[in-house]
């Protein structure tokens, strides 16, 4: 029976990328712009090699008469990968962050090239960090995640690996596209129409592959870790599918045309990025911390009530918010009305799960001492508490007509992508490699406590930039004078802001460097290195004594 | 599954649930918490009751409090108008050469053309109005279509080979490129044109084509004439650098940069405000 299913997994497979490679081939042989030309490329070369790899895999277990896996282990080579591409591509987004932050500065930085301007950097710094690195952060820990708390192997031979490498190629494909111009300037969602159709598909096969090993469960409740990350997947793929809607020039051709126009194309547009960081940054990644919390504190949760309650309550709500991000434009009094509102109830909903992180620690405090791990983790909790509680706030009307468009909105975005989403992901990072690797422990825990300060400084440096830089900004722009005329240009804000970019590089530039410990740390730790040293934090008589 | 038991540190019973070694309290929800959420709700309610909040199938619903953004953007816009009514009015009507000669007037049109000129001009001219390459400086007094509080006000209504019939109009020709030079006689011409900005009378025979070629608009010293638009070469002050490169690139192609006009887009005491607020900039004749 097993095997069975496995065979037919194997030749859907095998006539899927099959597929693929032929649309793809006959795609790029008729390509009439050469961007869709070298996706179509690109693609079919990537199904080329999935088809190899997977016939070399499928060929050696006949030849061994063995299944091709065995499901009585977890599949931890796929969250093997998966660290690995989460640091690289952390990397690679901070790194891409702080060049357009010294752009701003320094404007010369864009190199006068079209390629390198900051119209086509921005968005790749954007998906850079919450596309490839959030969205392999994600992929990686919930396939962890949802083997161990389920009992069982993840489900598929072939799926999951389809879900992990199938989404890097849609990194690859808008991270090109972006460089070379192809867009459908819609924020978050600037990828066009056949790169949508790919992303679409790797999620489909992701949501399958993560339901069928919740349904294959040996526990009798669905832990909820996993309740966040089915969220997450699914409303990720109603906003991806919505808001991408749009009919291509041609089959051949990159370019398409949204199917929403106008105020409705506005509320659709920021729908999906208000709930793409609700459903993607927020839900996704509170499905790692309420695994690595309390695998890391070795607590219980606080509270099994509070977790059902902000749950569904963060579900219903963050849905409705997104108009908050059109107060004073041509949207209606009345959908302004709402996503104010909806805002303001969700300020709970979202504490509930910082409650349920941070009192979690209740009998195991001691530990932020002596576990850089457990603290990064921790402040990631307490950022998040922050930004949502900074959300809502922007979210009223009369604190909006001062923050809106200004680097307040940068800043806070910050608060929450650098101080949440980036620590809570470093901290699971730094937690499961170890664990992954067999080895006894990371190379280096002083290292870790250098990331975390670095970082923290950087963050600190970076969103109090922002909020000086922000505030001031908005009241330039609103400044009168005597006789009620405007009292300054838009230019002259700009000037008055260059200190403030300065600092903000300088935070991005210490946010990267802790990054770099991290990925050395962590390549250490796969090499099987440890660092003889003493703790930071600790009683140090006695490890002294234990060294010599 | 495991059975319900008390935890140690807390004294608070687990659910019984356990997953991978993670374990549940089940800790009532925070009072703190459920009020604060309740509270939030019960605003959320009130807003929608006072303000416009819920869609209907043709309509929505308004609100007791009767809002509406575009009312009290109107509204306000209308204050503002009305506000400063007086002062419009009176500059609407008023010549642009007599408002200097207006203490009250002249000080309402100063701010009022600060603030347009931030808003409409300073992208080219600069906040400073010192200009950029190919946008002149407003702050010195070599003015190429007149300095005139008049001369200004009719270059900002209507611009300079902006496509309006009554705009400023002037080509300077490609030398070089119409055949009325050749490449050597356009050196020449550049050096000379450079030894007019220092005050030499330069070589006689590049006077000689300086005569025949330039100074029908330039005028036979090189003073310029800013009934055509002609800019006064005397000066050391360039509008497109003082290089010979330069100098040499506008002889060979010629220029024609733009300005828009502002009839469309400006009201006229706007326009006037500009007019006087660049006039006051120091160079004003």
């Amino acid at each position: 029976m097993k095997s069975r299913r496995s065979g037919a997994e194997a030749a859907f497979w095998a006539l899927f990328l099959g597929l693929i490679v032929v649309v793809g081939a006959y795609i790029s042989e008729r390509a009439q712009d050469a961007m869709i030309g070298v996706h179509a490329s690109m693609v079919t070369i990537g199904a080329l090699l999935a088809l190899f790899a997977g016939f070399t895999v499928w060929f050696d277990a006949r030849r061994d008469h063995r299944p091709i896996v065995d499901s009585s282990v977890y599949n931890d080579a796929i969250v093997k990968w998966g660290v690995i591409l989460s640091v690289i591509w952390g990397l690679v987004g901070f790194l891409v962050g702080l060049y357009i932050a010294l752009q701003l500065a320094f404007p010369q930085l864009n190199l006068d090239l079209p390629w390198t301007t900051f119209g086509r950097i921005r968005p790749l710094h954007t998906s850079a960090v919450i596309f490839a690195f959030g969205g392999t952060v994600l992929i990686t820990t919930s396939f962890h995640v949802v083997q161990r708390t389920s009992g069982v192997r993840l489900a598929g031979t072939f799926s999951p690996w389809f879900v992990l490498f199938g989404y890097q190629m849609f990194i690859l494909l808008a991270a090109t596209s972006y460089v070379f111009g192809v867009t459908q300037t819609k924020e978050y969602a600037e990828p066009e129409w056949f790169t949508d159709i790919w992303l679409t598909l790797v999620w489909v096969a992701y949501l399958l592959v993560f339901l069928e090993t919740i349904r294959r469960r040996r526990e009798p409740h669905i832990y909820v870790a996993n309740w966040f990350y089915l969220a997450f997947i699914l409303t990720v793929a109603v906003l991806h599918i919505v808001n991408n809607l749009a009919l291509p020039v041609s089959l051949f051709d990159s370019h398409s045309y949204q199917v929403f126009a106008g105020v409705q194309d506005a509320m659709v547009q920021w729908w999906y990025a208000h709930n793409a960081v609700g459903f993607f940054l927020t839900a996704g990644f509170l499905g790692i911390m309420y695994y690595f919390v309390p695998k890391r504190a070795e607590r219980p949760i606080y509270s099994y009530r509070l977790s059902i309650v902000h749950f569904w309550s963060l579900i219903f709500l963050y849905i409705w918010a997104g108009p908050h991000h059109l107060h004073y434009t041509a949207l209606p009094d009345w959908a302004q009305t709402l996503g104010m509102t909806f805002s303001i109830m969700l300020w709970m909903a979202s504490w509930g799960g910082m409650i349920n992180g941070l009192m979690t620690l209740s009998g195991a405090w001691d530990k932020l001492r002596t576990d850089p791990v457990l603290r990064l983790l921790v402040v990631a909790v307490a950022f998040y508490g922050m930004s949502t509680f900074e959300g809502p706030m922007m979210s009223i009307k009369a604190v909006n007509a001062l923050s809106h468009y200004t680097d307040w909105t940068i800043g806070h975005v910050h608060s929450g992508a650098l101080g949440w989403v980036g620590f809570v992901s470093f901290g699971a990072l730094y937690h499961l490699t170890p664990v992954l690797w067999k080895r006894e422990r990371l190379y280096s825990l002083r290292l870790v406590e250098w990331h975390f300060w670095i970082a923290s400084l950087g963050i600190l440096l970076y969103i109090t930039a922002m909020w000086v830089s922000g505030i001031m900004q908005g009241l330039m722009w609103r400044a009168y004078n005597s006789l009620g005329f405007l009292e300054y240009s838009f230019v002259e804000t700009v000037a008055a802001m260059e200190p403030f970019y300065l600092i903000r590089a300088f935070g991005g530039l210490l946010y990267l460097a802790g990054a770099g410990l991290m990925a050395f740390n962590i390549l250490q730790t796969i090499r099987g290195q440890v660092r003889e040293e003493r703790p930071m934090f600790a009683a140090p008589t006695a490890s002294v004594g234990a060294r010599a | 599954m495991t059975r319900p038991e008390i935890d140690k540190f807390t004294g608070t019973e687990t659910t019984g649930h356990e997953w991978d070694g993670i374990r549940e309290l089940n800790t009532p929800l925070p009072r703190w918490w459920l009020w604060t959420y309740v509270a939030c709700c019960i605003w959320a309610f009130g807003y929608w009751v006072a303000m416009p909040a819920w869609p209907l199938v043709s309509s929505y619903t308004h609100g007791v409090l009767g809002y509406s953004q575009r009312a009290v953007v109107a509204a306000d816009l209308a204050a503002a108008r009305l506000d400063r009514a007086p002062q419009t009015e009176r500059l609407a009507a008023m010549p642009v050469g007599a408002i200097e000669a207006n203490p009250e007037l002249f000080g309402f049109a100063l701010a009022a053309g600060r603030s347009a000129y931030l808003v409409n001009c300073a992208q080219c001219h600069g906040t400073g109005a010192a200009g950029a390459r190919g946008y002149p400086n407003l702050n010195d007094d070599d003015w190429i279509w007149g300095g005139t509080p008049e001369a200004i006000e009719q270059t900002i209504r209507f611009g300079i080979r902006s496509g309006h019939p009554q705009a400023r109009d002037s080509a300077m020709p490609g030398f070089v490129a119409d055949g009325q030079l050749t490449e050597l006689q356009a050196r020449q011409m550049a050096n000379h044109v450079l030894d007019l900005a220092q005050g030499n009378a330069g070589q006689p025979a590049s006077a000689k084509l300086y005569a025949e070629t330039c100074a029908a608009c330039h005028g036979d010293q090189g003073q310029g004439d800013p009934k055509v638009g002609a800019p006064r070469l005397t000066d050391r002050i360039w509008l497109y650098g003082d290089t010979r490169e330069s100098i040499l690139a506008t002889l060979t192609n010629g220029r024609r940069g733009v300005m828009p006009g502002w009839q469309d887009r400006l009201d006229d005491a706007t326009i006037k405000q500009l007019a006087v607020y660049i006039h006051s900039l120091g160079g004003g004749k």
